[in-house]
């Protein structure tokens, strides 16, 4: 990375894996047990909360020596709404399409605890620049499990892949289903997402032994 | 943190410079997109009305409207007539495709007649009457426009949803489900109103019973498939006696 030093560079890679927003932090676990059934929307949110991070991160850091630290929370909160309600009416206005496939992830980008926890843990205490690729780093890495696991979701839970159906027609009885496969109809709930995120959590913590906590 | 921020007084005033700075921003920008976000989802209830009819650009698989550019030209070509149904009174209307819905349940509730818009539309020979459902499903409002012929059998449908889980409730606007309830019917041979429900397990997954009031469900969205049903009876019922009027 000749274009960042590497300090920074530190900060984009990081999250990926050592550090990453989900499986070792645990945050942002919320959003990502409810639109994981399909890979589309998982894309659509990774991308929304790249957005959303990068520029929050970037506002919170230039106003980190005149935020109250007593109300610091309810600033960040301010903050993240009014950038999340913006962006909604500016695509509302102009990309109307766009908005619609989008109009869930809004609130759940609000709340999405990935958001504040990286203002309060990074952007308070540094400047824009590097404020602006911690975020764009934990979005990343958050997209990264979110698309893992939208994979595996819908693969196994409705047979398609972006809205493609890759193993046969389960009504048709063509592909994989003619010789008697059936998709899993469980790994659409919640549940299984968790069970996925677990398993990821687990074969990353196998490959590097340094992450397990120790009690 | 410097002590300067720590006194309340600092942050009381932070706080309503804040919250000064964020309201006018937000006021600034949904006052001057309104008119946009009006305008588009004008022509996207053009579009769904078409859609329901059969005037969409669909391939094999996915749901696709009539451009944006060209909605307002066919909306014109293709819709015939626009009337407003209140009580016994019917008046032609051609701004009734922009009765809000939503008004009307909640102006019906607090006792009014309610204005019940039906779009007559032409297409390829045939009469199609358009009518717009609306109702609760899992998180939040759902709601469609169901096209019919005289003897109220569906010739096509177009759902959407404000809020339903991607991947389950939300696959009501999916072909695969939306597909299910052209050539259903809603009346029995005796000429009473039963509705189409989305039932589970009704064993006919490829939905060639057109007569069992059924179409198949979802897996894991019940509750957005009961709430579909539940408008499609609710709304469409009070349509009855303008298509016995048809008849006579």
């Amino acid at each position: 990375m000749g274009l960042l030093s590497k300090k920074d560079a530190v900060l984009i890679t990081d999250p990926l894996l050592d550090n990453n927003p989900i499986t070792i932090q645990v945050l942002g676990i919320c959003s990502a047990l409810a639109i994981t059934a399909e890979l589309k929307a998982s894309i659509v949110m990774a991308v929304s909360v790249m957005f959303v991070l990068g520029l929050g991160n970037v506002v919170i850091s230039l106003m980190r020596n005149i935020i109250p630290s007593k109300i610091r929370i309810i600033v960040q909160l301010v903050v993240v709404a009014t950038l999340v309600i913006i962006v909604d009416l500016v695509l509302k206005a102009f990309a109307y399409e766009l908005s619609k496939t989008l109009s869930v992830f809004v609130g759940l980008i609000i709340t999405n605890c990935i958001i504040m926890g990286r203002f309060e843990a990074f952007a308070l205490g540094n400047g824009p620049w590097r404020s602006f690729l911690d975020g764009i780093g934990n979005a990343v890495g958050y997209g990264l499990i979110l698309v893992a696991v939208g994979f595996f979701r819908e693969l196994l839970g409705s047979g398609t892949l972006l809205g493609f159906k890759v193993l046969g027609d389960p009504i048709e009885k063509t592909g994989l289903y003619a010789i008697g496969y059936e998709n899993n109809g469980f790994m659409l709930l919640s549940p299984m997402a968790l069970i996925v995120v677990g398993i990821i959590i687990w074969v990353q913590r196998t490959k590097n032994k340094s992450l397990i906590e120790e009690n | 943190m410097s002590k300067r921020t720590d006194s309340n007084l600092y942050t009381i005033i932070f706080a309503v410079i804040m919250v000064l700075i964020v309201g006018s921003l937000l006021a600034f920008f949904a006052s001057s997109l309104k008119p946009n976000i009006d305008e588009n989802k004008r022509i996207e209830k053009q579009q769904n009305i078409l859609y329901a009819m059969g005037v969409n650009e669909n391939d094999e698989s996915s749901a696709n409207f009539v451009s944006t550019d060209v909605a307002g030209d066919e909306f014109a070509k293709y819709i015939t007539k626009q009337i407003v149904i209140q009580g016994d009174k019917i008046t032609e209307d051609d701004k009734a495709y922009l009765i809000d819905v939503k008004k009307e349940q909640a102006s019906a509730k607090a006792g009014n007649e309610r204005k019940l818009p039906l779009f007559i539309g032409e297409k390829d020979g045939k009469t199609f009457y358009v009518a717009p459902i609306r109702g609760k499903g899992l998180w939040d409002a759902i709601w469609g426009y169901v096209a019919m012929d005289e003897n109220m059998v569906v010739q096509g449908a177009y759902f959407d949803h404000k809020g339903e889980t991607p991947g389950l409730g939300a696959n009501i606007k999916q072909r695969f489900f939306m597909d299910d309830f052209a050539g259903e019917h809603l009346m029995t041979e005796a000429g009473d109103f039963k509705g189409i429900t989305v039932a589970k397990g009704n064993n006919d997954p490829k939905n060639e019973e057109k007569t069992d009031y059924e179409v198949d469900a979802i897996a894991g969205a019940t509750i957005t498939g009961d709430g579909v049903s539940a408008m499609i009876k609710s709304d469409l019922k009070l349509y009855v006696p303008y298509f016995k009027s048809l008849k006579k």
